[in-house]
């Protein structure tokens, strides 16, 4: 096991660095900010003075040498815009979006798997029926849209959630949060909803096709001939094997969540890293799209090592693998 | 339980699949019974209804498979129509079963540990550590060494012989008063084969435990079973007592399929085969079902053949049967 772990941090080690490189040398050919950020009235002199100052008359590969020492250092750049360091600017609105993001985990995990295990489970009636073709419009609808038509519906038509903005936070060790309150819930409800819908459709449809596929096992029949209630036999013998691949998918599928959270982020007016990473790419603001980009890095390596964690914790064949290898 | 009761006496049975091209009669008419301490080998070739039989009695048949006629009286009590509570408390518990393939029948992510204690559980009003340590007797008594450290580990970690043990264990765990085999020796390689057949046939004389051990193999019921019913097409077309019947076989079905066993005396001569195969279930003609491959059909066998009147417990459904002595 702790083999496995330092194993998989030095591959993650390997894959920080190869992304720093290609995040670096990326955003470099995107575009100019200087154009951007100076007074089109200043002259030359100012300018130059401008791009050294900003350290980019230095060449490409020593600007990323600086970069790197700098990353190990825990200093990311500073915004061209707001000139404040980059990390701090992330770090300030990452717990508005991690927590949209556990949210809409936590709402399609608590609702998609009973959905699913249900519609696997009678496969023929009409509520099996109901519950994967609404899958299919959580697959298709866009996030965006469905985020407006929210609005619309709840917020405009019948005004009983507002649409924009984090509502009341009060602080949990020290981060600031909105679910603990009732206002910062109400807040939070409707981007969650709309952001869970599309991975809610996906661990539905994961748990019912794991469902489907294990109640047929013998070992399924064998734990009712043993005389388990079937309760015992569905809540223990069938989900415990369905979790596997559930775990996975949600764990590979969390970084997704970051992802579009920028669309929900920008729909609701939610102040988290989404709308940072959109406004900074606006304005070719370099420090904070490289930072935001190496902190996203991290999270899904991490990600990936909590689920292979888990994996072997759920399912025992994973681990003798691993002492093998 | 009198000593001479039957454990369990199945009187025309019939499960029938009810398809979207037509009704299956899996299981047509079946009768037998057996005694405590008494093993009775179900035999017949894949299809012939007899894993289809051992479900119906522990009502475990799946949909569209319904038990539709017929009665199965386990100790003295009509269990045919039981409601699924009353036949969640005999699963597992009067009535075990052991399943054919040992790769399949443990759940593969939880701890063997979890899936005995909880066979004791569902039917015991007991502590968990009472039921672990009666978990580690039966795992004890079907041979499996260091049980405690056996208890910890997952199905993986065992060979297919050791799982297949377990699995007897687990269904001895609650002292059952029936064990339905399903082939349970069929996954295994020869010299595993014997050793659970040997532990089978222990336990069943020592417990006096009835079994029903359902299989293809006739080598296999010989050397264990007390008496014999052989299926074809969902009915059973002889019964009798083991000697009997495997050394003088009189339906041409029986006498085909142990002549098809190879042996020794009949070393460098072709093998006897059935010619044909096994008729689709669905929408059987009336009639002989074995009649097509029979070398003693002829226009009688157009008609269905009753089973002849048991001259004690021995019974045939043919109207042409091999005199005893013929054979």
């Amino acid at each position: 096991m702790s083999a496995f772990v330092i194993r998989r941090l030095l591959q993650s080690i390997a894959v920080v660095m190869v992304m720093s490189l290609i995040v670096f040398f990326g955003v470099n050919i995107v575009g100019d900010p200087v154009d951007m950020l100076i007074n089109p009235e200043a002259d030359q002199a100012d300018i130059e003075a401008a791009i050294r100052a900003l350290g980019l008359d230095r060449p490409a590969h020593e600007q990323y040498w600086y970069f790197l020492v700098n990353a190990f250092k825990g200093d990311l750049g500073s915004s061209f815009i707001f000139g404040q360091p980059a990390l701090q600017l992330i770090v300030q609105r990452m717990p508005a979006t991690l927590e949209l993001a556990f949210s809409a985990l936590f709402l399609s995990v608590l609702i998609g798997i009973p959905l699913g295990v249900y519609a696997g489970l009678r496969p023929d009636t009409l509520a099996s029926k109901t519950i994967m073709s609404g899958s299919i419009l959580g697959f298709s609808l866009p996030t965006f849209w469905v985020g407006l038509m929210m609005i619309m519906i709840f917020a405009v038509i019948l005004g009983w959630l507002p649409s924009t903005g984090r509502g009341e936070t009060v602080p949990l060790f020290g981060v600031p949060v909105s679910f603990l309150t009732l206002n910062g819930l109400s807040h939070l409800l409707m981007p969650a909803v709309n952001l869970a819908l599309f991975k809610m459709s996906l661990v539905t449809r994961l748990a019912r096709a794991g469902t489907r596929e294990v109640v047929h096992q013998d070992y399924i029949k064998f734990a009712r001939a043993k005389g388990l209630s079937s309760r015992r036999v569905v809540m223990v013998h069938v989900l415990k094997n369905i979790m596997i691949p559930v775990v996975t998918v949600i764990g590979l599928e969390f970084g997704g969540l970051i992802a579009f959270s920028v669309v929900t982020e920008s729909v609701f007016a939610w102040p988290g890293m989404g709308k940072l990473i959109i406004e900074s790419i606006q304005n070719l603001d370099r420090p904070v799209i490289v930072a935001y980009l190496m902190i996203t890095v991290l999270m899904f390596v991490f990600i990936n090592l909590v689920v292979d964690v888990l994996y072997s914790v759920l399912d025992p064949r994973v681990r003798l693998q691993d002492m093998r290898a | 339980m009198a000593a001479n009761a039957p454990a369990l006496r199945v009187e025309n049975l019939e499960t029938h699949f009810f398809t979207k091209a037509g009704v299956v009669k899996a299981v047509d008419g079946v009768s037998f019974s057996v005694e405590r301490a008494q093993i009775l080998g179900l035999v017949g070739e894949s299809g012939s209804g007899k894993s289809v039989t051992g479900f119906s009695i522990l009502g475990l048949v799946d949909p569209p498979g319904r038990v539709v006629g017929g009665r199965i009286l386990f100790d003295g009590q009509d269990i045919a129509n039981a409601g699924e509570a009353q036949m969640q408390s005999l699963r597992g518990n009067r009535i075990a079963t052991i399943f054919q393939d040992p790769m399949m029948t443990l759940n593969p992510v939880l701890r063997i540990e979890t899936q005995m204690v909880e066979t004791v559980l569902a039917h015991q009003e007991v502590n968990r550590e009472t039921a672990r340590k009666r978990a580690r007797d039966a795992l004890g008594q079907v041979g499996i060494s260091s049980p405690d450290e056996r208890l910890a580990a997952y199905p993986h970690q065992f060979s297919g012989g050791m799982r297949q043990r377990v699995a007897i264990a687990i269904a001895l765990l609650n002292d059952p008063d029936l064990i339905i085999a399903d082939e349970p020796t069929t996954a295994l390689d020869v010299t595993i084969q014997a050793q659970i057949l040997y532990e089978a046939q222990k336990l069943c004389r020592e417990r006096g435990t009835a079994m029903i051990w359902i299989t293809h193999d006739l080598a296999v019921v010989a050397g264990l079973a007390d008496k014999v019913s052989v299926m074809y097409a969902g009915r059973i077309v002889e019964a009798g007592a083991i000697d009997q019947v495997l050394d003088h076989p009189v339906h041409p079905y029986t006498k085909g399929l142990i002549g098809s066993v190879p042996s020794r005396n009949k070393r460098g001569s072709p093998l006897y085969q059935i010619p044909g195969t096994t008729p689709a279930l669905l929408n059987l003609a009336p009639g002989c079902a074995f009649r097509e491959r029979c070398p003693r059909a002829d226009p009688a066998c157009l008609e269905e053949p009753g089973l002849s009147e048991p001259v004690p417990e021995r019974a045939v459904r043919c109207f042409h049967p091999y005199a005893e002595a013929e054979a």
